[in-house]
């Protein structure tokens, strides 16, 4: 697995980018991983990142589009608006979690 | 639990439901054995398909959900409408209520055009059509009929859903469809898909994509629907990309039953949660376990494609799970998650794809006892053949549980890794 620097902190990352281990994940990783695709963080970001952080560590699966708009009350439709283009994997990604589950 | 003669409860008559039943009967004698079914219909669905091209008759492939069941199974008419899992006991619409020693979830999952803004307007079933109904192949067909050219789109809602390479033989068939009946120039073809590609799996994904290619059909990915307008014509997308059409052709969202969520058993498609190996139920964090409910085939929320293939070994599993149980011994079977599947793909041809958890589908050829090698991921007639012939097969030898000689666990036999 590469390693890459950070926001000055080493972190493990696959082929894709998406960070190998979540534990090392804070914050301010997570608003650097977003300026990396081209997002500034605001209120409105962080409000399904969070979600995203406290579901998977329940779960321990990353959830899909449809679980974040039904446990949150957010619209898929804010959350393509906020994570332009990929909402499910930009999030997993800004949250240092796995892609979502390939479907099948 | 009775100890002479344990109750186990089925739900659904469909494909898993129906060889359950009919496979406990025979290796469990002693089991009392009953199922719910909302109505005495047994359809072949992979025959919907070809309902809108004319190569299957509506007659052909509907049967009488009773007489799939071997003697001695109870046949209950009825609609589920709640588990009550403490209670070991399953709530009917009509107010019985059934109790059971051991419960087995094979409700399937049902298109659900509901959930998406627009789709069931005064154009559905016409401008707006599908193929994962009866009626809505029949409504097709007689769309089709009168088609004159123009965008034909074949559009996914959301994954997953059943037979997920059934929007690919739809684009497939009706390409040739199309030329057979001189209406290819005077139409754009047009297949949209909320994947980044043709599948979910790479190997296969390039594959069928490269045939999509070939054929001049229009590729249009990671596209989320957000409301279709069955007046203007149009696809809407969560990122406001839209698609025109003439004629839809459209798989709306697929979701398990609704009972399932209602009774805490399910996932937010309604997916009963269990262990993909054993598919004995398993809770989500925080929820109580059942260990004596399962579920097989399209209800289960297993990681693998919903299919009959899938919903056939996946139940022999099952099976020698419960047997497994009966005779006081842990449950030694387990699901691989092996899925194959044929795909038509027009000119009298179809390829074949094998896989499981672990294996995306990879080319080579297949040992089928008795039909020979079959290609894997690649055109051939004798697919296709195999195909036409799985109709036979479902009704004489898989759904009596007569043996098929293809073995429920994956082999790695005849396949090309990259
Ligand atoms: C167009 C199309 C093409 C397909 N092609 C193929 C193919 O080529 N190859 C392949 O392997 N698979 C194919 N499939 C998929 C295959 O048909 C399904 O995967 C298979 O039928 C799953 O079996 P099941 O028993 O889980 O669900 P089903 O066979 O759908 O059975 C579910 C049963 O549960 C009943 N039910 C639902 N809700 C309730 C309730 N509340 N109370 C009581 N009963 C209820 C339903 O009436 C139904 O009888 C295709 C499907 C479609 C739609």
């Amino acid at each position: 697995m590469p390693t890459t620097t950070i926001n000055g902190q080493q972190v493990e990352v696959n082929d894709e980018g998406f960070l190998v281990d979540p534990s090392v994940w804070n914050e301010e990783l997570g608003a650097e991983l977003a300026r990396l695709i081209g997002i500034t963080m605001t209120d409105a970001h962080w409000a399904p990142i969070r979600f995203l952080r406290e579901d998977y560590a329940v779960m321990g699966e990353t959830p899909t589009l449809r679980r974040v708009q039904t446990q949150t009350a957010i619209p898929v439709r804010d959350l393509f608006g906020l994570f332009p283009g990929k909402p499910a994997k930009k999030m997993a990604y800004v949250a240092g979690l796995p892609k979502p589950k390939g479907c099948v | 639990m009775n100890e002479q003669q344990p109750r186990l409860l089925v739900l659904g008559a469909g494909t898993a439901g129906t060889m359950v039943a009919n496979h406990v009967r025979r290796r469990l004698p002693h089991w009392q054995v009953t199922v719910v079914a909302p109505t005495d219909v047994h359809d072949y669905q992979p025959g919907y398909l070809f309902i809108p091209f004319g190569m299957n008759s509506p007659e052909q492939i509907r049967r009488s959900a009773a007489a799939q069941l071997h003697d001695g199974v109870t046949v209950v008419t009825g609609e589920v409408d709640l588990v009550d899992a403490d209670g070991q006991a399953v709530q009917l619409v009509d107010g019985t209520r059934l109790d059971y020693d051991r419960l087995v979830i094979a409700t399937g999952t049902t298109p659900r055009p509901d959930q998406t803004p627009g789709m069931e307007g005064p154009h559905w079933h016409r401008e707006v059509g599908e193929f994962y109904t009866r009626e809505g192949a029949i409504a097709l067909r007689d769309q089709l009929a009168t088609f004159e050219g123009g965008r034909l789109v074949m559009h996914t809602c959301e994954l997953p859903i059943k037979c997920p390479v059934a929007p690919l033989e739809f684009t497939f068939l009706a390409d040739d469809w199309l030329r057979q009946h001189g209406l290819r120039d005077r139409t754009e073809l047009v297949f949209v898909t909320p994947l980044d590609g043709a599948f979910t799996k790479p190997v296969a994904a390039r594959e069928l994509g490269h045939a999509l290619e070939e054929r001049g059909i229009v590729v249009e990915t990671d596209f989320m629907v957000e409301s279709v307008d069955g007046e203007r014509r149009v696809l809407t997308s969560y990122d406001e990309r839209e698609v025109p059409f003439d004629l839809l052709v459209t798989v709306p969202v697929n979701m398990g039953a609704d009972f399932v969520g209602r009774s805490g058993l399910g996932d937010e498609l309604n997916y009963v949660t269990v262990d993909k190996h054993t598919l004995q139920f398993a809770p989500r964090p925080g929820a109580a376990p059942h260990p004596e409910i399962f579920a097989v085939g399209d209800a289960a929320n297993l990681p693998t494609s919903k299919a009959g293939s899938v919903a056939h070994f996946s139940v022999e599993v099952l099976v020698g799970n419960l047997v497994d149980l009966d005779r006081g011994r842990p449950m030694s079977h387990s699901f691989d998650g092996h899925a194959n599947c044929f795909v038509e793909s027009g000119h009298g041809k179809a390829l074949l794809l094998d896989f499981n958890y672990e294996t995306e589908p990879l080319t080579g050829t297949f040992p089928l006892a008795g039909v020979g090698p079959l290609q894997l991921l690649k055109e051939s007639r004798l697919n296709h053949l195999s195909k036409l012939a799985f109709r036979h097969v479902y009704w004489n030898a898989l759904l009596p549980g007569r043996p098929l000689g293809l073995p429920s666990a994956m082999s790695m036999a005849g396949k090309h890794p990259e």
